[in-house]
């Protein structure tokens, strides 16, 4: 399978400039996470099939599709441009909510730990927003934002935004006051201790925040679409994005079809972890260096 | 008599602490010679670095006045440079970068500062070490970066606050002759922080023993001995032990009264009278 492939791949990336691993460890998790899926689709097939093979079904596992079933519902699908673009519109939706919550997040974060005065106004709000969960916000946002498309980026800001706020805030609070004081005792400007001293030591924190947050992106896309019947697309499925799609599969009975789409987002969300990922070694080179 | 490096008036430090209040440093004055290296000794949690602190300009006395050539101090200046116990050097700056790092900051990085710094990173022995991050630095390269670091700006005053403690005990002895040989050639101020009796006896012109806290000066000894000074011969050396036994019994007598009477406390303390007692004959 393609994805196995690619697991490995992307696991070694994460460390730029650690002292050569030797080769063997990474060719080693590469077998093993093979194994790993190979375990998994075995006991699913073993299990989905047992009507056949044991007279009646297994709990649970009985009633699911098979994977050689999603397998087949994947070949077919892979062709056809609906699926695309349903998950190009997820992905547009999470990479817009995303990248909205690291504009509006990482700034604020570093304000409230920079300013107390503005934080003692703010993390009341902020901490009692925190806790409504992104799909209660779904009414609200269609009520809100004048289109579907612009409901559904909301929600999946909001996903996102707390992590990132909060990780910064933490990471920000975190700067070692010595490494300040230095910078100060050497006559450096204000602007300069931001920019040289406290931005640098929260990159980690952005990073670790993003990671985070953009799992969180995916879960709640998938939902939001649901909820909201997938937006601008209306009653086509390619509108829709992934959480429609699977809704529609639902709907019309086709049950591999919705196991193609959890799977969908299952790599999509590994996939764009992974690039964070890589984007967060190459940004903390340095930290990735202790050996 | 010139003007001394350094001047403390009669400081007092006060933390509060919830409605309460805890004195660090009460009536504390002492003046530190130009050009000499003061070593202040003093029993741990005593308030040693609460002092260099205040001297450094990162915090206001509560009261009295600190001095510096003869001018107060009103916060934190490249003519005072710190370095801390544990490694404080920008972790995504290479050695050179954090080197250079000061003169950059203030728009002051001419050539001269950066020949400065490259002689200064020769000196230290990281010029194999330049592009690296300081987590790919043993220890000891850490702390000789964080001089380089320090001394790049051309202070008037070197603070050391413990610099080679968490060291292993060879590289520490090494460290310590070789700072003790590059104070000696630069001629500068430098105040010296630590709890060991040897380490301080080693590096310093005079020594200002400290209270427990809340912190002063207990007794001021000056240190007579010749240089260069081996760390090897001092086991064998009279002055030396004289020296270490009259700074250990003032620290004793400090830590005892921290540890207050009775209980476990005492016990340890009685031992470390009887194993001193024992030393000494």
């Amino acid at each position: 399978m393609t994805t196995d492939v690619l697991v490995g791949a992307a696991g070694e990336t994460a460390r730029p400039i650690r002292r050569k691993a030797a080769p063997s460890a990474s060719a080693r998790a590469t077998r093993r996470a093979l194994v790993a899926y190979a375990v998994v689709l075995l006991v699913w097939q073993l299990g989905a099939t047992s009507r056949g093979w044991l007279g009646h079904p297994l709990p649970y596992l009985g009633n699911l599709p098979a994977p050689s079933a999603v397998l087949e519902a994947f070949r077919r699908l892979i062709v056809d441009p609906g699926y695309w673009q349903s998950g190009y519109a997820s992905f547009v939706r999470v990479l817009t909510g995303f990248g909205a919550a690291v504009v509006v997040g990482v700034p604020l974060g570093l304000v409230m730990a920079l300013n107390p005065r503005i934080r003692r106004v703010v993390f009341p709000v902020f901490e009692l927003l925190r806790p409504i969960p992104p799909l209660a916000w779904v009414p609200a946002a269609i009520i809100f934002w004048p289109t579907q498309e612009l409901s559904i980026d909301f929600v999946i800001f909001i996903g996102a935004f707390y992590t990132m706020v909060l990780n910064v805030l933490g990471g920000a609070d975190a700067v070692d006051v010595r490494l300040i004081q230095t910078a100060r005792s050497m006559g450096a400007s204000r602007w300069n201790v931001f920019s040289r001293v406290v931005l640098p030591a929260v990159i980690p924190s952005i990073v670790v925040g993003s990671q985070v947050a953009i799992g969180v992106t995916w879960e709640v896309v998938v939902a939001a679409e649901m909820i909201s019947g997938g937006g601008s697309g209306g009653g086509t499925s390619s509108g829709g994005g992934l959480g429609f799609f699977i809704w529609n599969s639902y709907v019309g009975g086709s049950y591999p079809q919705i196991v193609v789409g959890m799977i969908s987002i299952g790599i999509a969300g590994y996939f764009s972890s992974a690039a964070l990922r890589w984007t967060g070694g190459r940004l903390t080179r340095w930290a990735g260096a202790r050996s | 008599m010139t003007m001394p490096a350094i001047e403390l008036r009669a400081v007092d430090k006060t933390y509060a602490i919830g409605r309460k209040s805890r004195e660090v440093v009460q009536d504390c004055s002492f003046a530190v010679a130009d050009g000499s290296f003061t070593v202040v000794i003093g029993p741990s949690g005593a308030g040693k670095s609460t002092l260099m602190r205040l001297i450094a300009g990162f915090e206001r006395p509560s009261k009295g006045e600190i001095l510096v050539d003869g001018r107060p101090v009103k916060g934190p200046g490249p003519d005072r440079q710190v370095v801390f116990q544990e490694t404080a050097l920008f972790p995504w700056m290479t050695t050179r970068e954090n080197v250079a790092y000061g003169p950059k900051a203030r728009g002051d990085y001419t050539p001269d500062a950066r020949h400065l710094a490259a002689r200064l990173i020769e000196r230290v022995g990281l010029d194999q070490f330049q592009n690296k991050y300081p987590s790919q630095l043993s220890g000891g390269m850490q702390r000789r970066a964080e001089l380089a670091r320090a001394m790049v700006n051309r202070p008037r005053v070197m603070i050391l606050d413990e610099p080679f403690r968490g060291l292993d005990a060879m590289t520490k002895k090494l460290m310590l002759e070789y700072y003790s040989a590059l104070s000696r050639e630069s001629k500068r101020t430098n105040l010296f922080v630590t709890t060991d009796v040897d380490e301080a006896i080693f590096l310093a012109d005079r020594l200002l023993v400290m209270t427990h806290i809340p912190t002063r000066v207990r007794a001021a000894i000056d240190v007579d001995l010749p240089y260069p000074r081996q760390l090897a011969g001092f086991a064998s050396d009279d002055r030396a032990n004289d020296l270490k036994r009259q700074v250990l019994s003032l620290l004793h007598e400090e830590a005892a009264r921290s540890f207050g009477a009775g209980g476990v406390a005492a016990d340890f303390v009685a031992a470390y009278r009887s194993r001193m007692a024992e030393e000494s004959t």
